[in-house]
């Protein structure tokens, strides 16, 4: 399996800083867009849908970490707590705008919407969801919480499953760029559910089989 | 974006001397020529005058460059900008527009003699379902002054309206994930479509109409929401009974065929309670205004629903 050339282990660190800088750099740019008239004619929306779209990106790639890890062989699992709490952060921000730049701290439409618009209620669902992902978030909480860790985390699943549907139903019509979102968090999960026969089949190939999970992958994951 | 291609025009639309002789015909056809260069880049409507008309508004005008560059016209794309980046390659000229079904002289009307009509300056505020506003000032005429001329039978109880269908040069009809079956269609009553508000519109902002706001003609039906205002329209069609509409066909459930601007009527995924008026307040400022009834045209319009459930009747 080609891999890419493995990082200085001193860098570690300093990659996900930059990656967190990197991660919310759409953020920054799409206010600064708003703030200088580049947003267009509608610019809270756009704002607003943009935040959105980047929120479900980065759980899209929070998700992908895994399976770059079992068929490409590329460990970087170091980046996912980073990648998922870039995803918490657009969320909440998308939220942060739609209650206050659009809704104008009307606190009644937000709730009537969470209470009757089935999108927004899902929406809104995933967004209380992350919280106690991001949370529990640092080492602490995952020597304390062992098994049970791993079990709160899984939450991400039905949390991209929401996020998509959010999108879809958001959407007067699914288009190419909404499909290919929805498209890649469906691969994803599914990829999910086949993960312990796809790895039976490969170790049952590749005889003297190298682990490609490592032991260190499975403390941190 | 495309280089600048001179559009082709062959003999037989060259103006004929009968026609540039009289004035009022030489208006017109200024204007169809105007569009034939406009069809090269939307920047380019051409001028176009219109008598004022009674029709105004004490309330801002949208600016031209939003009105212009923010649309839904999915043919050419589903994104806002979409229309205005896409549509450099449409031609609106030549034109015509078949008016048939139950009618006594159905008639195909040349954009020329569209053109000659009596155009009429007309301010018009436009809700989109979607919850955003614009103030235009369209050049137009009322759609009865065409319906008039086709006779409709007594039988003829809906008018039907057709959107062109021409994938070479509206790149949303073409490819995969196209977001809406085409041709687009929209329908009214026909006591709606009669009504004096409802108009046939040519221009906007003293010009032709742009292509990413439907040229070089659309409907303007200003009690509706936006997307019973069909734009580039082919055919209408005189029909017994209530013709399908497009979004109505896409989810019943959201759209419905009065599509009456309503406040008191949400739809199901969000609030119709308010608005935001496009080009107005910025990032922060942005203020959402109470949607009115009929979107205003209450007096004007309400009566045609006398004793309809405007409830079951979205």
């Amino acid at each position: 399996m080609a891999s890419i050339p493995a990082l200085p282990r001193r860098y570690h660190k300093a990659s996900v800083w930059a990656l967190y800088v990197i991660g919310l750099a759409p953020a920054v740019w799409y206010f600064y867009l708003g703030l200088t008239g580049g947003l267009g004619f509608n610019p809270v929306k756009e704002f607003e849908h943009q935040l959105g779209i980047w929120a479900l990106r980065f759980i899209i790639a929070t998700l992908a970490i895994t399976p770059l890890r079992d068929l490409a062989g590329i460990n970087w699992v170091r980046y996912r707590r980073a990648l998922g709490l870039i995803a918490f952060y657009y969320v909440a921000l998308h939220f942060s705008v739609y209650v206050s730049l659009d809704l104008r701290f009307n606190f009644g439409a937000v709730g009537g919407d969470i209470a009757k618009r089935p999108y927004i209620t899902i929406g809104f669902a995933c967004l209380l969801m992350l919280i106690p992902l991001a949370v529990t978030s640092n080492n602490w909480s995952i020597r304390k919480l062992a098994q049970g860790w791993n079990r709160l985390h899984r939450l991400i699943y039905l949390i991209a499953a929401g996020g998509a549907l959010h999108y879809v139903l958001a959407v007067k019509s699914v288009t190419l760029v909404p499909f290919i979102h929805i498209a890649l968090i469906a691969l994803l999960l599914v990829y999910r559910s086949l993960r312990r026969p796809i790895l039976n089949w490969r170790r049952g190939n590749n005889k003297p089989a190298k682990p490609v999970v490592s032991q260190r992958a499975r403390q941190n994951g | 974006m495309s280089a600048y291609r001179p559009p082709h025009i062959p003999a037989s639309e060259i103006t004929p001397r009968d026609i540039y002789m009289s004035r009022r015909n030489f208006m017109g056809a200024a204007a169809v020529a105007g569009l034939a260069f406009a069809g090269a880049d939307t920047a380019f409507a051409a001028p176009l005058t219109a008598n004022p008309s009674a029709y105004k508004l004490d309330e801002k005008l949208t600016p031209k460059e939003a009105v212009t560059t923010y649309n839904n016209f999915y043919e050419f794309g589903v994104n806002k900008d979409d229309p205005a980046a896409n549509s450099g390659d449409f031609k609106p000229t030549p034109w015509s527009v078949k008016v048939d079904g139950m009618v006594g002289k159905p008639k195909e009307f040349g954009l020329e003699e569209l053109m000659k009509m009596n155009l009429e300056e007309r301010t018009y505020r436009m809700r989109c379902v979607e919850g955003w506003s614009m103030v235009i000032p369209w050049i137009g005429f009322p759609l009865s002054a065409i319906l008039d001329q086709v006779e409709p039978l007594g039988s003829a109880k809906y008018v039907s309206f057709e959107t062109v269908v021409r994938p070479e040069e509206m790149p949303g009809q073409k490819g995969f994930f196209q977001p809406l079956p085409w041709p687009y269609i929209e329908g009214l009553r026909l006591d709606e479509a009669r009504h004096p508000l409802a108009i046939l519109a040519v221009g906007l902002y003293g010009e032709t109409l742009p292509n990413p706001n439907g040229a070089p003609i659309r409907l303007v039906v200003p009690w509706k929401y936006g997307f019973k205002s069909i734009k580039s329209i082919v055919r209408i069609s005189l029909v017994e009974k209530q013709p399908e509409t497009t979004w109505k066909n896409a989810n019943a459930r959201e759209y419905g065929f009065y599509s009456n601007v309503n406040p008191a009527v949400d739809h199901p995924r969000w609030s119709q309670a308010t608005e935001q008026r496009i080009g107005e307040g910025g990032f922060f400022g942005a203020n959402r205004r109470p949607t009115l009834p009929f979107n205003g045209y209450a007096d004007q319009v309400a009566s045609l629903y006398d004793g309809l459930d405007l409830k079951a009747n979205y």
